[in-house]
């Protein structure tokens, strides 16, 4: 088999762009790579200001949220599931824990808080969990269930009005800095420190998908889940894990979310689950399972990131945006569903 | 499987019976029954296509329902005017109006349909990635604000006037419902549509085209969303690239309350039918109850939940001789 494709490709040799195109779909991360880089030095051209410090901490600053929803978003895609709850996840924690310690607690320590967020947010997700694995139903439906129950819950039983009185350890973990540099005109741009946490964040998730059983259990069952539950992968384990794990992310980005506004608006996050999975495929990520790499993942976000920041410096109005994200999703599901056939 | 069909009426019998004990005989009465059924045709179209796309099996659903509906009001209540005078001949203003929310339809449908035929996308992304796109393309199009369409006399009729006490609205959507159940189980299309949810592999060696199998069933399911915005523009006389947002949710509500198998192959119209009406009662009491918004999406998810466990006891039960047939 490997001898006739070799023996085929030779033949083919001076098709050259077909092989660059073959190479490309064999390594989703570089196309994804390219795109960015396209984009960068096309808007780069149209307006310099887009090369500026500051332009690009602001587009780091704005990853980081969508960064950690996507690396959960892998982990569950990795074994061949969907999630669409994890917006609504992050909205509540975030909303029902910086009411709560600014009613009972405001002094208590961010790193408390921050641990606090990702109980709840595993809590939730082990829910999402073992309802997917006991429904026997496709975890598309399950979650969007979910959402509309964590969501609806929050605005019903919660509150619906926005939160401006942010404790104050809360507020100061958004103002740390990380590194500060004076630009041209005088102005300061900050790179925040909270973009470590995405940091840890995606070499923990690369350590899981790739150094422990666990990650071998998710592309295993990402890839074919009865065999792998013939081969006697837990499939129950694996399913409870990813959406616990998702979850776990989803409540630390929510409490990053307030930490950088400063404020907790009940209505957020809602609908940015779609630039997420856009992200993620974006980054190579197959929907049915089985493949998918950090790296990819964050190429993506800051591939979604960087449309969704550049469109109005390039002179896009600004209602492109969701036109554009969703051309970016047919176009690399198709690039990449190619890959399938092969 | 007549056992889901009793099992709707029963559910319809209750939430009517619940509804008259806790908001009065007014619910039963002539007026609120015609305005409830007014409102089912947008969210019942949605959940037929839906149906349809999920018997296709292999992961087939339509995320892009409520965006084509949208994008086909929008572009008809955009383009139109500028070919009719809706205050000259009103009448060929409505025809044209529908005309062009089914050529979007269509059009939607087809790209839809060529990317999980043709380009083999998982039906999830490529919906998800239209629906986007088709959003994008109505915020593109009004700059994000709602368009008005005024009074235009046949369009209001069709969206509020009774003939013999049934709504216009609803009697088409009822005989669109009775057509596509007629064509599912009658037709060779509708035989083949249960043979390639049910088994992918047998329906290869069956030899039929797939490819065309795929195309026709999500070009049906846009065109139903078509439909669906019509109806809607109609109903409310303006359209906005933000009506209905949690149209998406409810509509696959509708079809897993109707037992539609969501992993393909099996899924009855008329169950369809009554479990849109049944939704549309529940939601109505909520609405006699002064029930918020919030409230009724966190019921919407539970009761999601509630049918997928309930449903999934059946199937079990079913093929208690085969535990693995059914997954």
């Amino acid at each position: 088999m490997s001898d006739f494709t070799w023996g085929n490709s030779t033949s083919e040799g001076a098709a050259w762009p077909k092989r660059i195109v073959a190479w490309l779909v064999r390594h989703p991360p570089a196309f994804t790579l390219i795109l960015i880089v396209l984009v960068s030095v096309i808007v780069g051209a149209i307006s310099p200001e887009f090369w500026q410090i500051s332009n690009i901490f602001d587009m780091a600053r704005a990853s980081v949220v969508t960064g950690m929803f996507g690396l959960g978003f892998l982990m569950i895609l990795a074994a061949g599931g969907i999630d669409m709850s994890f917006t609504a996840i992050a909205a509540l924690v975030m909303y029902w824990i910086t009411t709560a310690v600014a009613a009972y607690m405001p002094s208590m320590p961010m790193p408390l808080i921050l641990l606090m967020a990702a109980a709840g947010g595993t809590l939730l997700g082990v829910c999402n969990g073992l309802l997917v694995h006991y429904l026997r139903a496709p975890a598309l439906i399950v979650t969007i269930g979910t959402q509309y129950v964590i969501r609806g819950f929050l605005l019903t039983f919660i509150g619906t009005e926005l939160f401006v009185n942010v404790p104050t350890s809360i507020e100061s973990f958004g103002k740390y800095e990380l590194w500060q540099v004076e630009t041209d005109s005088g102005s300061i741009a900050v790179l925040p420190a909270y973009v470590l946490v995405l940091v840890v964040a995606a070499i923990v998730t690369w350590w899981i998908l790739n150094r422990t059983l666990m990650g071998r259990a998710i592309f295993a069952i990402g890839g074919n889940s009865s065999i792998a539950e013939r081969l006697g992968y837990d499939l129950r384990k694996v399913h409870v894990f990813i959406f616990a794990y998702a979850g776990l992310l989803a409540g630390v980005a929510g409490m990053l979310h307030v930490s950088s506004n400063r404020l907790a608006n009940p209505f957020d996050l809602s609908g940015s689950e779609l630039g997420v999975i856009a992200a993620v495929v974006l980054g190579g990520a197959r929907i049915t399972g089985g493949s998918g790499t950090v790296i990819g993942t964050i190429l993506g976000v800051i591939l979604v990131t960087l449309v969704n920041n550049v469109l109005i410096l390039a002179g896009i109005p600004s209602s492109w945006q969701t036109f554009v994200v969703g051309c970016f999703i047919i176009l690399a599901g198709t690039v990449f569903a190619s890959r399938e056939r092969t | 499987m007549d056992r889901q069909l009793n099992f709707l009426v029963a559910v319809n019998a209750l939430v009517l019976l619940a509804a008259v004990a806790i908001a009065g005989t007014d619910f039963a009465g002539i007026y609120n029954l015609q305005s409830m059924a007014v409102q089912v045709p947008e969210l019942g179209l949605l959940a037929i296509g839906v149906t349809l796309t999920m018997i296709s099996g292999n992961g087939g659903i339509d995320l892009s329902g409520i965006a084509v509906a949208n994008l086909a009001g929008i572009v008809a209540a955009l383009t139109v005017p500028l070919w009719i005078s809706a205050d000259d001949s009103p009448m060929t203003y409505a025809f044209v109006f529908a005309a062009a929310c089914l050529a979007v339809g269509l059009l939607c449908g087809l790209v839809n349909g060529f990317l999980v035929s043709r380009a083999s996308l998982t039906p999830i992304i490529a919906t998800l990635g239209t629906s986007l796109a088709y959003t994008g393309l109505s915020v593109v199009l009004t700059n994000g604000s709602g368009v008005r369409l005024g009074y235009i006399e046949p369009l209001d009729n069709f969206g509020h006037m009774p003939i013999l006490g049934i709504p216009m609205c609803f009697a088409v959507f009822i005989v669109l419902a009775v057509i596509v159940g007629c064509v599912l189980r009658f037709s060779p299309f509708g035989m083949r549509l249960y043979m390639l949810g049910s088994n992918a592999k047998a329906a290869r060696f069956a030899g039929f085209n797939q490819i065309r199998l795929l195309m026709v069933t999500y070009t049906l399911s846009s065109l139903f969303a078509s439909v669906a915005g019509f109806i809607i523009a109609a109903r409310i006389s303006s359209v906005k690239w933000d009506y209905g947002t949690s149209y998406v949710l409810i509509a696959i509500l509708i079809t897993v309350m109707a037992g539609v198998r969501p992993s393909g192959g099996y899924g009855k119209i008329t169950c369809v039918v009554l479990s849109a009406v049944a939704l549309q009662m529940l939601s109505s009491m909520f609405n006699f109850l002064n029930i918020s918004n919030f409230f009724r999406d966190f019921a919407w998810g539970l009761l999601l939940l509630i049918f997928l466990w309930v449903s999934g006891i059946d199937l079990r039960t079913l093929f208690a001789l085969r535990p693995r047939a059914g997954s």
